[in-house]
């Protein structure tokens, strides 16, 4: 099977303090790290697992910048076959319908069976891979949290409200979002990252892509992000203090009041 | 032929005794050959591992952990047995060897043991005999009466094995009644015979023997003569042949265990003997993977366990109910290799252990305490294995996703946490401190002759901040001339180099150890003993460390710190000895002597201390596993606390802080139980010339001066 994994190198939250910058206009980016978004590393270790049990080839592709390297690099070293980066000057600035847009043309560049998303970027609207389905009028499922292949078709289980799942069988080729949990993503160490430096990664730009100039970049951008703010803090919470059975009692309470016992 | 004579002169089944005995000692001794040479097979394929350096160092723990059998009374009863076992098998040696060539060469006397000595001689293996064989019936007793816990087997890890070792115990004693018939029978047969007498010794087993055949006709006593002999014969080049094949094998295998063993505390093996650093990236599989992937030495312990179980009746990772128990890496090792290496049939190799003979919560379950090495009498080691198999774990990417995270943020910010490097020195920066204490950050600007170096937990926990704080007013009273590295420290990398991750504790080092070159100071000093055995054993080229409790025992020495008496009377100390402090670095006394300096202060004993100490649960990314446990290392140390009678924990290290407070909370001793880090109970008690009341931090505080 001919898998394409779709990433995104976002600033970590659990390892970045995330302040706004003065003007308001976005976050203070200058001592940030950068990691490759977690929903998509469950995504490549999905794919991964499939190449694993019914072969072929994994590829994933990014679209950024020379920085955004190091993510490509981080899924290699987990093992991937192959890694794509997308650059164009004219990509900056696009939105979700932009990126999708880019990524369309990738994909029809290629032969690709399945194609995978991670559900959300952690900086993200989770809209380019239902986008990116329809433009290729691929079928396409949501918060996918387990995999298995059968007659040439997909058993996807979805996560549904409330913690419930369902199954769903899906015609191939189709894109999928991928739910962080499904698997277990194997750990790139450092000696991993420098195993695969010197492999060569492919930079294609929109010309290679054909892409259509005015349907992407900033100009075609329909959604534009006009603020950034840190929501007020809401009243702290509730401190208990009772002794530890009148406290446990009361959190039982509590919780059964909220709905969260049945 | 009626007389007592030599077996070699007898005739069994028509075959003269002689040839007999010769076929016999040819066999078994090809048999023995044979084994031990299909014993060698792995080891010859095993990773190197050189440790043919230092000679006398190693002859000399020979001396100590083999003939003086250094450990044995860590476990009184049965190291009392294992002692008298071992002293009677040295005596009964050349004895053994004797015997042996008597049935080939009729009247044969060892060299040296003609005459008066080897009457004296034979008078004292008699009692030796008699000791190993009163020695086997106790040991069987206990195996299959009394039952001691650390012998029983659970399920997870296969069948009980003390049909085994009652087996054994039979097959000695079975050697050692033969050898006293034999020696019985000839003198009851000489006396008879009116020929010269040898003088048995007074109620040893076969003294007694010969009591019991004294009356027995000539033709009766000369068949059990030849019978014992043959007895002995047959039972000795058995138990020689199969004790390949078991726990017995440590009899042949212990003297080049001990020999061999490592000989630095603190520090781990490399991951490639012979490979420096920068020519690691050549090597195409870290850690051990199969089998072979271990030295030749880890091998040959795993031969020489004596299954004995003090490692993990020690083991606090075993305590707590985590599937570990570091006697069944050797166990399980053992007959790995038993069955893959076979005597009969080729070798058949390559399986990965994890998933096959390991689980991979059993290798991530040990916290490196070190307790099982210091337990263990044939110096056994686990720490550099369970390393090694980390180091195969973390190169396949098989690695809890509990600990990736914070492996993570060590590779992008330098510690565990995720937390900024700028905030690295915050805890440093609270304005009510540093109107009692100015810490300077030692850079190309500032110097200073002491680097305080503080690592990741005291900088960035905030609990832990009040270690760094005491740390630094204690060395600031001393009139220390320190510093610290702020944002250009990152984590000592000690637990990262023990989970397995040496690349990124290499780079970690590397960053650490030019920032310590470039701030020109002349030592360092440290209140993480983990932090301390990374710098002092795990960093090549840094300067001189100590841990803030050597400084303070050598300043409470000299007169430089003095305490005032404590206040609450009510209060009785355990000092909880850290694993990295203790065992690893065997730094004792110095804690306890500052302790016992403070005036009025009660000390106990917990019943588990020094190099006994039990691990409060592990530091560094053991604080983010998520082991499989029963119940908390902590809470048992807490408990054990309370059963000495004491009702404050005094540690120097901030992870077993962490753990203690944590596990007094969970083991609902809150109000009853407290933890307090030595500089703490230090900087609390000591005299000040000018009174910094209001500064003071820590509300129990009080000044002296």
């Amino acid at each position: 099977m001919e898998i394409l994994v779709c990433v995104r190198r976002v600033p970590d939250t659990s390892e970045n303090e995330i302040e706004l910058n003065p003007a308001g206009n976005d976050i203070e980016r200058e001592e940030l790290v950068y990691s490759v978004n977690e929903a998509d590393n469950y995504a490549v270790e999905e794919a991964l697992q499939i190449r694993d049990r019914v072969g072929g080839n994994v590829t994933v592709v990014t679209v950024g910048g020379e920085d955004d390297e190091e993510v490509l690099r981080r899924e290699l070293a987990m093992g991937v076959n192959q890694a794509v980066l997308v650059s164009d000057e004219a990509f900056s600035g696009s939105d979700g319908r932009g990126i999708a847009t880019i990524l369309k043309d990738f994909v029809q560049k290629g032969r690709y069976d399945l194609i995978l998303t991670g559900v959300q970027a952690d900086d993200g609207a989770a809209q380019v891979g239902g986008m990116l389905a329809a433009m290729l009028d691929y079928p396409f499922a949501s918060l996918v949290n387990s995999i298995t292949e059968e007659d040439g078709k997909l058993k996807v289980s979805r996560e549904i409200e409330g913690g419930n799942r369902e199954i769903n069988e899906i015609d191939l080729p189709c894109v999928l979002s991928i739910q962080t949990g499904i698997n277990e993503p194997r750990y790139v160490g450092m000696r991993g990252i420098r195993q695969v430096a010197s492999v060569p990664i492919p930079t294609l730009g929109a010309s290679d892509l054909g892409v259509e100039k005015d349907s992407i970049g900033e100009a075609a951008a329909k959604v534009k992000r006009v603020d950034y703010f840190v929501p007020a803090l809401s009243k702290g919470a509730e401190m208990l203090r009772g002794s530890r059975e009148e406290n446990a009692q009361k959190v039982l309470e509590l919780v059964a009041a909220r709905g969260g016992l049945k | 032929m009626v007389g007592i004579y030599s077996p070699s002169l007898s005739s069994e089944w028509l075959v003269p005794g002689r040839n007999l005995f010769l076929t016999i000692h040819v066999l078994g001794v090809a048999c023995f050959v044979y084994i031990v040479a299909k014993r060698f097979v792995p080891l010859v394929r095993a990773e190197g591992d050189p440790r043919f350096d230092r000679p006398l160092t190693r002859l000399g723990k020979v001396f100590k952990f083999w003939l003086g059998q250094w450990k044995h009374p860590r476990y009184r009863f049965a190291g009392t047995l294992h002692i008298l076992i071992f002293a009677g098998f040295l005596l009964l040696a050349t004895r053994a060897f004797s015997v042996l060539i008597v049935g080939v060469s009729p009247g044969f006397v060892m060299p040296g043991l003609s005459g008066e000595s080897g009457r004296v001689y034979d008078l004292i293996t008699d009692y030796a005999a008699t000791i190993v064989f009163l020695c086997m019936v106790v040991a069987a007793i206990r195996r299959l009466v009394f039952k001691p816990a650390r012998y029983a087997v659970p399920a997870k890890y296969g069948k009980s094995r003390t049909a085994d070792a009652v087996f054994l115990l039979g097959l000695i004693a079975v050697l050692m009644i033969a050898d006293s018939l034999f020696a019985a029978s000839n003198a009851a047969g000489h006396a008879l015979q009116d020929q010269p007498i040898e003088a048995l010794a007074v109620f040893s087993l076969p003294w007694m023997l010969k009591i019991a055949i004294g009356s027995m006709p000539l033709a009766t006593l000369w068949a059990l003569n030849v019978t014992a002999y043959l007895v002995h014969e047959v039972t000795f080049y058995f138990l020689l042949c199969y004790r390949p094949f078991g726990i017995q094998f440590h009899v042949e295998t212990s003297l080049f265990s001990i020999y061999f063993a490592k000989l630095e505390r603190g520090t781990l093996k490399p991951v490639r003997w012979g490979v420096p650093d920068e020519r690691l990236d050549q090597v195409k599989s870290f850690g051990v993977k199969t089998f072979e992937d271990f030295t030749w030495k880890h091998i040959l312990d795993f031969y020489s366990c004596a299954d004995c179980g003090r490692c993990a009746d020690n083991c606090p990772a075993n305590a707590a109910g985590r599937p570990l128990a570091p006697r069944f890496l050797s166990i399980k090792a053992r007959d790995y290799a038993f069955q893959h290496y076979p005597v009969l049939g080729k070798a058949n190799n390559g399986k990965p252990l994890i998933g096959n003979i390991y689980s991979e919560d059993e290798v991530w379950s040990c916290t490196t305490c070190g307790a099982c090495e210091e337990e263990c009498p044939l110096l056994v080691e686990y720490i550099d294995k369970i390393v090694d198999l980390r180091r195969g774990m973390i190169d396949d990417g098989n690695v809890p996703q509990s600990l990736q995270k914070p492996l993570k943020a060590l590779e992008n910010r330098g510690n565990p946490y995720g937390k900024m490097e700028k905030k690295k020195a915050d805890w440093a920066k609270a304005e009510e401190f540093q109107r009692t204490c100015k810490v300077n950050t030692v850079d190309g600007n500032n110097s200073a002759g002491t680097l305080y170096f503080v690592d990741s937990i005291t900088s960035y926990d905030d609990r832990m901040h009040s270690i760094g704080r005491s740390t630094s007013r204690i060395l600031s009273h001393i009139g220390e001339d320190f510093g610290i590295l702020g944002a250009a420290e990152k984590d000592s990398g000690h637990e990262v180099r023990r989970f397995g991750e040496e690349m990124l504790f290499m780079a970690l080092r590397d960053h650490n150890t030019d920032a310590i070159k470039a701030s020109g100071v002349q030592r360092i000093v440290t209140s993480d003993p983990h932090a301390y055995n990374a710098l002092k054993h795990d960093y090549k080229d840094a300067p001189p460390v100590e841990h803030i409790s050597q400084v303070i025992a050598r300043e409470v020495r000299s007169g430089n710190i003095q305490f005032h008496r404590v206040e609450n009377e009510d209060k009785v100390y355990a000092y909880h000895d850290p694993c990295y402090l203790g065992r690893h670095n065997q730094i004792y006394d110095e804690p306890r002597a500052v302790l016992d300096a403070i005036p009025g202060l009660k000390r106990v004993e917990m019943k588990r201390s020094r190099d006994r100490s039990f691990c409060c649960g592990g530091g560094g990314l053991m604080l983010f596993y998520e082991p499989k446990e029963e119940q908390r290392m902590g809470v048992l140390r807490v408990r054990m606390a309370a059963e000495a009678g004491a009702n404050v924990i005094v540690t120097a290290c901030p992870f077993c802080m962490a753990n203690i407070e944590d596990a007094i909370k969970v083991a609902g001793l809150e109000g009853t139980m407290s933890a307090i880090d030595l500089t703490e109970l230090v900087d609390q008690h000591m005299v000040r010339e000018v009174c910094p009341v209001k500064a003071m931090e820590l509300e129990t505080a009080t000044c002296g001066g």
